[in-house]
């Protein structure tokens, strides 16, 4: 048994190192051209390279500063909204068709209004991060608020607790749960919409970056950012799953994604 | 409920929203806000004419091919992957990485190795969205019901059968939910792929609109954009209803019980 526990993550290790090894192989033996696709350890020795430079964590700072600030806005909103109108039968009806027309839109649709209201500026990097972490958060909250036991809720009134102090100790620790699951969700969806701003708008950051360096031909440059980019995404991703778990240590289940 | 309540319900909103915007655009505007019904004559005009043919329809094909091909390659992949625990663990943080890459930034990487043609703009569709399909895939087969998979060893169910009415029908509800994700990537991956270097697509139009300061015709854009993702999750549900009715009223039994 302690033999397959130890593999595991050996395996993993050797599967790296495997497309490393073949990443390294496919420019060396020239199947790709080595302009188009340099060997992994030209792209290694650059990011190395990279991160001894305090203009690429100024780009890294940029990147994450509008992905934090448009994460957070979206949650919050999300969060006060959602709770309002899943408080009320007559909201969430009257506001159901609305939502299920204004999630679908792809928030890079709003990459033409961006720029005309902002420019290049950390605002329109905002603005699609907002528009399309919020409807994952939101649409999680009112699953969770639907969730809500009837039974502890009309035990609660009953107990007197007002509608502040029911929102607090019954509907809150049942969203809880939930709102994790889409902040897990928003999170990644808000790292790929400020590249792809910063990318396509040239807001300032990773994404303007790589697009810098792609048409100036710096190739190993822009892999290396890539893998940069790479990089940050699983950081984010392990952060949050650990966030989860702490924030969750109380619930009885590790919840699995939410489907509906 | 009766019918005419739920109509009610469905377009008072959005009709009350409407004519919010209208009362508020009725004396002169700012320039970037377009009227309701200037809006509507642009969509006409704008997208009812050959663009349908040159802009919208090769758009519209590039992204159902790229999410075709996600969703075969990340349900065969994924089968693969899920089966065989050794290939696994071989692959899994190759897989995690490859996931948290931001897939628009892959959009210059493969310019440069396939050039700015259809074939780059599906394969930059079909980097990014198989991995939900993919990653969900895997999930799905590993968590096929033991008892079951126990009961169809027992009687000699293996192979293609077992793949074709165990291993496939146990994970749909998982790689649904992956199909989902990847409707709503692809279709951001179609326009990206199309902002860059393109001659034609909705991306390109929509960018030329916005440079030339067309505002009507830059959202008369943005509202295609829009209906293409509602007309996408509109056929994702029809399908998910279809295929996963009896999972949903497995759960609603499971709830009552």
């Amino acid at each position: 048994m302690s033999g397959k526990r130890l593999s595991e993550p050996l395996l993993g290790v050797v599967g790296i190192l495997l497309f490393l090894a073949g990443w390294e192989a496919v420019p060396r033996l020239g199947l790709v051209s080595a302009r188009f696709l340099p060997p992994a350890s030209t792209v290694l020795v650059q990011l190395v390279n990279y991160v001894g430079q305090a203009s690429f964590w100024g780009d890294v700072g940029q990147t994450m500063l509008s992905w934090a600030l448009g994460l957070a806005i979206s949650i919050v909103a999300a969060v006060v909204l959602g709770l309002t109108i899943g408080s009320s039968r007559f909201l969430g009806r009257a506001t159901h068709s609305t939502i299920e027309f204004l999630r679908p839109i792809p928030s890079v649709a709003l990459i033409p209004l961006a720029v005309l209201l902002f420019g290049i500026k950390m605002e329109s990097s905002l603005l699609l991060v907002i528009y399309a972490s919020f409807w994952q958060v939101l649409l999680q909250v009112l699953y969770g608020v639907q969730d809500v036991d009837p039974v502890a809720d009309n035990t609660a009134k009953s107990y007197g607790l007002g509608r502040i102090a029911r929102v607090r100790y019954v509907v809150w620790p049942t969203v809880l749960p939930y709102l994790m699951t889409g902040v897990r969700l928003a999170s990644a969806v808000a790292l790929i919409l400020a590249i792809t701003a910063e990318l396509v708008i040239g807001s300032p950051g990773l994404g303007k970056q790589i697009g810098l360096t792609q048409s100036g031909g710096a190739v190993a440059e822009m892999y290396a950012l890539i893998v940069a980019t790479g990089l940050i995404g699983v950081l984010i991703n392990v952060g949050v799953r650990m966030v989860e778990r702490r924030v969750l240590t109380w619930h009885p289940s590790v919840r699995s994604e939410t489907f509906a | 409920m009766s019918l005419v309540k739920r109509v009610a319900y469905f377009i008072g909103l959005p009709v009350l929203l409407i004519a919010l915007w209208w009362l508020l655009t009725l004396g002169p505007t700012n320039f970037f806000v377009p009227k309701p019904l200037k809006l509507a004559e642009t969509f006409w005009t704008v997208w009812a004419s050959d663009r349908i043919r040159t802009d919208f329809l090769p758009s519209i094909i590039r992204l159902f091919i790229g999410l075709a091909a996600s969703i075969v390659l990340g349900v065969v992949l994924g089968v693969l992957i899920g089966t065989y625990r050794w290939l696994r663990s071989l692959t899994e943080p190759i897989l995690e990485f490859f996931r948290a890459i931001p897939p628009p930034v892959l959009v210059p990487l493969l310019m440069l190795l396939i050039g700015i043609n259809d074939q780059m703009k599906i394969v930059v569709i079909i980097a990014g969205a198989i991995w939900p399909v993919l990653l969900n895939t895997v999930e799905g087969v590993r968590a096929v019901d033991q008892v079951l998979s126990d009961t169809s060893a027992t009687y000699g169910i293996t192979g293609f059968a077992r793949l074709r009415y165990l291993v496939l029908p146990g994970a749909s509800p998982q790689i649904m939910a992956g199909v989902r994700q990847c409707l709503s990537i692809g279709l951001i991956l179609m326009v990206i792929s199309e902002m860059f270097g393109s001659s034609s697509g909705l991306g390109f139009t929509i960018v030329l609109f916005q440079r030339g300061f067309a505002i009507p015709e830059m959202w008369s854009g943005i509202a295609v954009l829009g209906l293409i993702g509602i007309g996408l999750s509109f056929v994702f549900r029809g399908v998910e209803g279809r295929a996963l009715g009896w999972y949903h009223g497995l759960r609603e039994m499971q709830r009552d019980s």
